[in-house]
C-alpha cells in the first residue's frame, strides 16, 4: 500500500503547487489590477481622504463634503435632498455611483488628466489633491418649477418628467424626473445601512431610482406628429396644403380604424396641415404617413431628429455624461418585408412601436426653435480646479441640421398655432411667442394614457427655451393639457431666471 | 507492501536506553517547535496591535499565552502517550491555529468602535470564542490520545463509524432549510444561537468505516478484474461500493447545494480505495464520475435550475467573477482584490483592511490573511499545511497495520483536498465552495474535528515510530478491551501480490 500512498503524497503536492502558482497569479501577476480596480473599497479609503470637488450651480453646492471622525474622512452630502437626485447622481462607499458624480468622477475624485498640474504641485508641498469643481448649467427656478409642477399635476399622475433645453446651446435648464429620492442615505458610510437605503429604492414600484427624463422611454403619442409634419414639408407641403382627413380611418390592408380624440376634432374630410397639426388630428396624419411619406422617409426624418442614437451621453461636451436610453422608432414592417400599412398609420401618430425619451421630445422642440441646427444636450457648463481657476468652459456642439430654416419657420408658426388657437393653450405665456404639440399616449391595456408636450418660447425670433413634459398614466381623460400647462411654467421660470418677467 | 498479521519477527530489538532516547529527542524537538512557533504567534499579535492600534497593549500577549499553555498541555500528555508520535505535526498545527485565533482578533478589532478597541476584552467576539474553541478542542484531542491507546481499537467500531458518519452527513440535507442553511450551503445544525456543522465529525467517521470496509474487501476490488487500455478495471459487480458512495456525494451536492463537502467526501473515499486496492483505474474512474457529475450538475443548474442552480450560479461566478461584481461576484470579488491589495508582501499584520472581504472570519480567511501577509505569508502557510498532511502520509507509510495505512492516508489526503477546495476556491482556481480552512476558521466544529483528526493522526505517527518490540501485540485490546484488534489483519485481508 505503500507505493499508491507516496502517489497520493505527490497528488497533494501537486494541488498545492497549483495553488501556488496560482496565488502567484493573484498576488503578483494581476496584484496592481486588483489594487486599483474601481471596485476596490480600499482605494475608496484612500479617496475619501481628500475632500471631493463640489457640484453645483449658480454658486450653490448641490452636492459637497462634511469632514468626519470616522475612518472614511469626509461625506458626501446632497444638501437640496430630492431636488436635483437624477442629474447629481450619488457617490456610494460600496455601491456603484451614478449621475454627473459618476460620470465626472475622476475631475470630482482628482484623479483627472486635467488636474495634473495641481497633483504635481502638491506631490512637493505633501499636501493631499482636492478634487475638482463642476459647475451645471441647470436653472434653480426652472428645476423648482418643474418639480413644482409635476407634483401639482391636477390628473392624478404619480410618475413624470420633464426637461428644458436651451434651443440655442443645448445647455440643460431643469430635468426633473418624478418621483424623486434622497441620495444622502445611499452616500452614507455604513455601507449596510447605504445598501438597505438601496434596496429599499430599488424595490419601490414607482422606480424612484430611474431617470425618466433620460433613461426611460415611452410612446409618443401626438407629439411625434411634428416629425410628420416636418417630413411633409420637406417634400414640398405648405401649411395651406390640404391632406386627407375625416372621422376613421383604416389603413388599406388591416388594422383597427383610427379615430380621432373626439367627434369634434376635425370631421371634415380635407382640412389644411396647419389645421391638422393646431388641433391634433388622427386620421389626417395617420394617412399622411401611410399615403404620403412612407416608413422609409419617416424613420429617416425622426432618425435625423435624434431617434435611434444609441451613443448620446448627457453630461460634459468634452467627455462623458448620463447614457441616454435610444429613442425607436420601431419595426413597421410585415415579416416579408415589406411596409405595414396599418403599423405605419399608427406610427404616424406616435403609437404602434415608436417610443421616446423626454429628452428627445426636447430636442425636437429645440431644434424647431433654433431654426434646424440641433444642438447636443450638455449639463457641465465649467470645470474649475481645486482653487477655483477655471479648467474648461462648455462651447457648445452641432449635432446635425435635421429640417432646413425654412420647414422650421413653418413649424414653430404651426406649433404657435397649437398653443393658441389649439390642443395646447395651457403653455401660453404672455408677452412671448409659445409653441408646442401635445400628445397623448396609450399604453398597453391600462386605460390611463400618458400625457406629453413639447415646446418652445421665443422672443422677437430668439428661442429662450425648449421644453419637454410627461405625466405617466395621466387619467383617462389624457394629461397632456396637464403637461401644457407645466411646460409653460418650466419656460416662465428660464424666462424670469433670466430677469425677464 | 504487506501488512502482516502478527508484527514480524524484529531483525534486531533495540536496546532499552536508545529507544527511551529517541523518543524523548522527539519530544524535545516538538516542545522547542512548539516554542518558536507561539513566539511567531506572539510577534505576530503585537505587530498587530502596534499597526492597527498605534500601540501595544499590556495584556496582547495574553490570548497567545493561553493557547501556548494549552498546546504545551497537549505536547505533556504526548509525552507520555504517544512518545514516538511525529514531532513536527503539533508545533506546524498550532501554529496555524495560533494564527487563527490571532487573526481573528485582529478582525474584531477591525470592527470594534475606533475607541473601543484598545480596550476589547480577550474573550470576546469571534477571536475570543475561536480562543475558546481552541481550548476545547485541543482538549478533546487529548481525551482521543487518552481513550484511544490504539488506534486499531478503533476498527471495532467500523460500522458504527460508518453509520453514524453517514448520519452525519445527511442531517443537514434532510433538516428543513431554516435549521441547516447558512449562505446558501445547507451543512449545518442550527438550535438557537448554536450552530455545528456535523460534516466536519464525519470525515473522521467516514475514514474509520472506509479503511476497515476496504481492508476487508480490497483483495476482491484489487484481483478481479479486466484489462483495458493496458489498465486493469474492477468488475462490474464491485463497483457496488464506489458508486453508492458517489450517489451519497452527488446528494450531498443536490441537497446540501455544496460541491466542496461532496468533492472532499468523494475524494476521500476514491484515495482510500485506491491506496487499498494499489489499482490507477480507481483513480480514473473516480475522476471520470466525479467530474462528469459536476458537468452534468452544471448543464443541469443551467437548464433546469432547481437544486443544481446553486452550483451553476457558483461555476458562472468562478468563470467570470466581475460580470456581477455588486452582488453575486461580490465575494469572489472582494477576496481577489484584497489578495491582489496584499500583493507580494503584503500590507503587514493590521495593516490592511480585511474587513472589506465579506465571511472574511470563515469561508474567505485565507484572503483576509492574504493582504496582510502577502504572497510569502501564504506560501509560507501553504507549506506548513503540506508538511502536515506529507507527515500525515508518511505516517500511513510507516505504521505496519492496513487498518493504520487507511486511515493516516486517508485522513491525511483529506485535510489536503480540502485545504486545496477551499484556498483554491478563495483564490479563483476552482469554484468557490463553503469549506473551511482548516485551524484558521473560526468554529468551533471544525476546529474539534481537525484536532481530532490530529490526534489520530499522533496516534498513528507513534505506532508507526514505535520500536518493534512485540510491545504492541502485548497491548493488545486497548482501553477499550475486548477481543485483539488483531484479528482484523488476518489472513484473508493480505495482499497477494506484492
Amino acid at each position: 500500500m505503500n507505493a499508491p500512498l507516496r502517489r497520493a503524497g505527490v497528488v497533494v503536492m501537486v494541488l498545492f503547487g497549483l495553488l501556488f502558482a496560482n496565488l502567484n497569479w493573484v498576488q503578483a501577476y494581476k496584484a496592481d489590477d486588483y489594487r486599483t480596480s474601481p471596485y476596490n473599497a480600499r482605494v475608496q479609503v484612500d479617496e475619501y481622504n481628500r475632500p471631493r470637488g463640489v457640484i453645483e450651480v449658480a454658486g450653490k453646492a448641490l452636492a459637497e463634503n462634511k469632514a468626519t471622525d470616522g475612518e472614511l474622512k469626509y461625506l458626501r452630502t446632497y444638501p437640496f435632498k430630492t431636488k436635483f437626485a437624477h442629474v447629481i447622481g450619488y457617490k456610494p462607499v460600496n455601491l456603484g455611483a451614478t449621475g454627473i458624480e459618476q460620470a465626472e468622477d475622476e475631475f470630482l475624485s482628482g484623479t483627472s488628466d486635467r488636474l495634473f498640474a495641481d497633483r504635481f504641485r502638491d506631490m512637493f508641498t505633501g499636501e493631499d489633491t482636492a478634487g475638482g469643481n463642476v459647475v451645471l448649467t441647470l436653472s434653480q427656478r426652472a428645476q423648482d418649477a418643474a418639480i413644482q409642477g409635476l407634483a401639482d399635476n391636477d390628473v392624478g399622475s404619480t410618475r413624470g418628467a420633464a426637461i428644458a433645453i436651451d434651443p440655442k446651446t443645448g445647455a440643460i435648464q431643469a430635468l426633473v424626473s418624478m418621483p424623486s429620492f434622497d441620495p444622502n442615505p445611499l452616500a452614507s458610510h455604513d455601507t449596510k445601512a447605504a445598501q438597505a437605503a438601496y434596496d429599499k429604492l430599488n424595490a419601490d414600484k414607482e422606480g424612484p431610482l430611474k431617470n425618466r427624463a433620460l433613461g426611460e422611454v415611452l410612446p409618443p403619442g401626438s407629439t411625434f406628429k411634428v416629425i410628420d409634419a416636418a417630413a411633409a414639408l420637406e417634400a414640398g407641403y405648405k401649411q395651406q396644403t390640404s391632406i386627407k382627413a375625416g372621422p376613421s380611418y383604416t389603413a388599406p390592408t388591416s388594422g383597427t380604424p383610427i379615430r380621432n380624440s373626439s367627434s369634434n376634432t376635425c370631421p371634415e374630410s380635407q382640412v389644411t396641415l396647419l389645421v391638422a397639426l393646431t388641433f391634433s388630428c388622427n386620421t389626417g396624419f395617420a394617412r399622411l404617413a401611410v399615403e404620403e411619406i412612407g416608413a422609409e422617409k419617416l424613420k429617416a426624418k425622426a432618425k435625423a431628429f435624434g431617434f435611434e442614437d444609441t451613443g448620446l451621453k448627457v453630461g460634459n461636451l468634452d467627455g462623458g455624461g448620463i447614457s441616454v436610453a435610444p429613442s425607436r422608432t420601431g419595426d413597421i414592417q410585415n415579416p416579408d418585408g415589406s411596409e405595414d400599412k396599418a403599423a405605419l398609420a399608427q406610427s404616424g401618430i406616435g403609437q404602434n412601436n415608436v417610443r421616446m425619451t423626454p429628452l428627445q421630445g426636447a430636442m425636437i422642440a429645440a431644434t424647431v426653435a433654433n431654426g434646424g441646427e440641433r444642438m447636443r444636450p450638455y449639463l457641465v457648463q465649467q470645470l474649475l480646479g481645486p482653487d477655483r481657476r477655471t479648467i474648461g468652459t462648455a462651447s457648445p456642439k452641432k449635432l446635425n441640421d435635421p429640417i432646413s430654416g425654412q420647414v422650421a419657420t413653418d413649424l414653430q408658426q404651426m406649433m404657435v398655432s397649437v398653443v393658441e388657437r389649439g390642443t395646447g393653450k395651457r403653455a401660453q405665456i404672455d408677452g412671448y411667442t409659445v409653441g408646442g404639440k401635445t400628445g397623448t399616449a396609450q399604453d398597453g391595456d391600462d386605460p390611463r394614457d400618458h400625457g406629453w408636450f413639447i415646446g418652445f418660447v421665443m422672443k422677437d425670433g430668439e428661442p429662450i427655451s425648449a421644453v419637454c413634459v410627461l405625466l405617466e398614466r395621466a387619467g383617462e381623460s389624457g394629461g397632456s393639457s396637464a403637461a401644457a400647462e407645466i411646460g409653460g411654467q418650466i419656460m416662465q421660470a428660464v424666462i424670469r431666471d433670466r430677469g425677464g418677467d | 507492501m504487506t501488512a502482516p498479521a502478527v508484527p514480524a519477527p524484529t531483525p534486531a530489538t533495540t536496546g532499552e536506553m536508545p529507544r527511551v532516547r529517541e523518543s524523548s529527542g522527539r519530544r524535545n524537538a516538538e516542545l522547542a517547535l512548539l516554542v518558536f512557533v507561539m513566539l511567531l504567534v506572539l510577534a505576530y499579535a503585537a505587530t498587530v496591535e502596534a499597526t492597527a492600534l498605534d500601540t501595544i497593549t499590556t495584556d496582547f500577549w495574553v490570548p497567545v499565552a493561553l493557547v501556548a499553555g494549552v498546546f504545551l498541555g497537549l505536547h505533556v500528555v504526548i509525552r507520555f502517550l504517544a512518545p514516538y508520535a511525529d514531532p513536527a505535526i503539533v508545533p506546524a498545527v498550532a501554529l496555524l491555529n495560533g494564527l487563527g485565533v490571532a487573526f481573528l482578533r485582529r478582525i474584531d478589532l477591525a470592527f470594534a468602535d475606533a475607541n473601543e478597541r484598545a480596550n476589547l476584552p480577550i474573550f470576546s467576539g469571534v477571536g475570543g470564542r475561536q480562543l475558546a474553541w481552541t481550548l476545547i478542542a485541543v482538549v478533546l484531542a487529548a481525551g482521543l490520545l487518552i481513550l484511544v491507546r490504539d488506534h486499531r481499537a478503533v476498527s471495532r467500531y467500523a460500522y458504527t463509524l460508518g453509520l453514524v458518519g453517514i448520519v452525519l452527513v445527511m442531517i443537514p440535507a434532510v433538516l428543513p432549510g431554516r435549521f441547516s442553511e447558512i449562505n446558501g450551503a445547507k451543512l449545518w445544525i442550527k438550535l438557537g444561537g448554536f450552530q455545528i456543522q456535523p460534516g466536519e465529525f464525519a470525515k473522521l467517521a467516514l475514514v474509520s468505516f472506509f479503511a476497515y470496509y476496504l481492508v476487508r474487501k480490497r483483495e476482491v476490488l484489487s484481483l478481479a478484474s479486466r484489462r483495458f487500455l493496458g489498465i486493469d478495471f474492477p468488475r462490474g459487480r464491485d463497483l457496488g461500493p464506489v458508486v453508492a458512495v458517489w450517489l451519497l456525494s452527488l446528494m450531498v451536492l443536490v441537497f446540501e447545494k455544496d460541491l466542496g463537502t461532496a468533492l472532499l467526501y468523494f475524494g476521500m473515499f476514491v484515495v482510500i480505495l485506491y491506496v487499498a486496492t494499489e489499482r490507477v483505474s480507481w483513480l480514473i474512474i473516480g475522476l471520470l464520475l466525479f467530474f462528469g457529475g459536476a458537468f452534468l450538475a452544471y448543464s443541469l443548474g443551467a437548464s433546469v435550475g432547481g437544486p443544481f442552480a446553486n452550483f451553476y450560479q457558483r461555476a458562472e461566478i468562478w468563470l467570470d467573477p466581475f460580470a456581477d461584481p455588486y452582488s453575486d461576484g461580490f465575494q469572489m470579488v472582494q477576496s481577489l482584490l484584497g489578495l491582489g491589495t496584499g500583493g507580494l508582501f503584503g500590507a503587514g499584520p493590521g495593516g490592511g483592511q480585511p474587513n472589506k472581504i465579506p465571511l472574511v472570519v470563515s469561508d474567505f480567511v485565507f484572503a483576509g490573511l492574504g493582504e496582510e501577509i502577502g504572497l510569502f505569508g501564504l506560501a509560507a502557510l501553504l507549506v506548513v499545511y503540506l508538511l502536515i498532511v506529507e507527515r500525515g502520509l508518511r505516517a500511513g507509510l510507516a505504521v505496519r497495520d492496513s487498518f493504520g495505512k487507511l486511515v493516516a492516508g486517508g485522513l491525511a489526503f483529506t485535510l489536503g483536498l480540502q485545504v486545496f477546495v477551499i484556498v483554491g476556491g478563495v483564490t479563483g482556481l476552482i469554484p468557490l465552495t463553503g469549506q473551511t480552512t482548516p485551524f484558521l476558521s473560526a468554529g468551533g466544529s471544525s476546529l474539534m474535528a481537525n484536532w481530532l483528526i490530529i490526534a489520530m493522526l499522533l496516534r498513528i505517527s507513534d505506532a508507526a515510530g514505535r520500536p518493534v518490540t512485540g510491545a504492541t501485540g502485548g497491548r493488545a485490546g486497548g482501553p477499550g478491551g475486548g477481543g485483539p484488534p488483531a484479528q482484523l489483519h488476518g489472513a484473508p485481508t493480505e495482499v497477494i501480490r506484492s
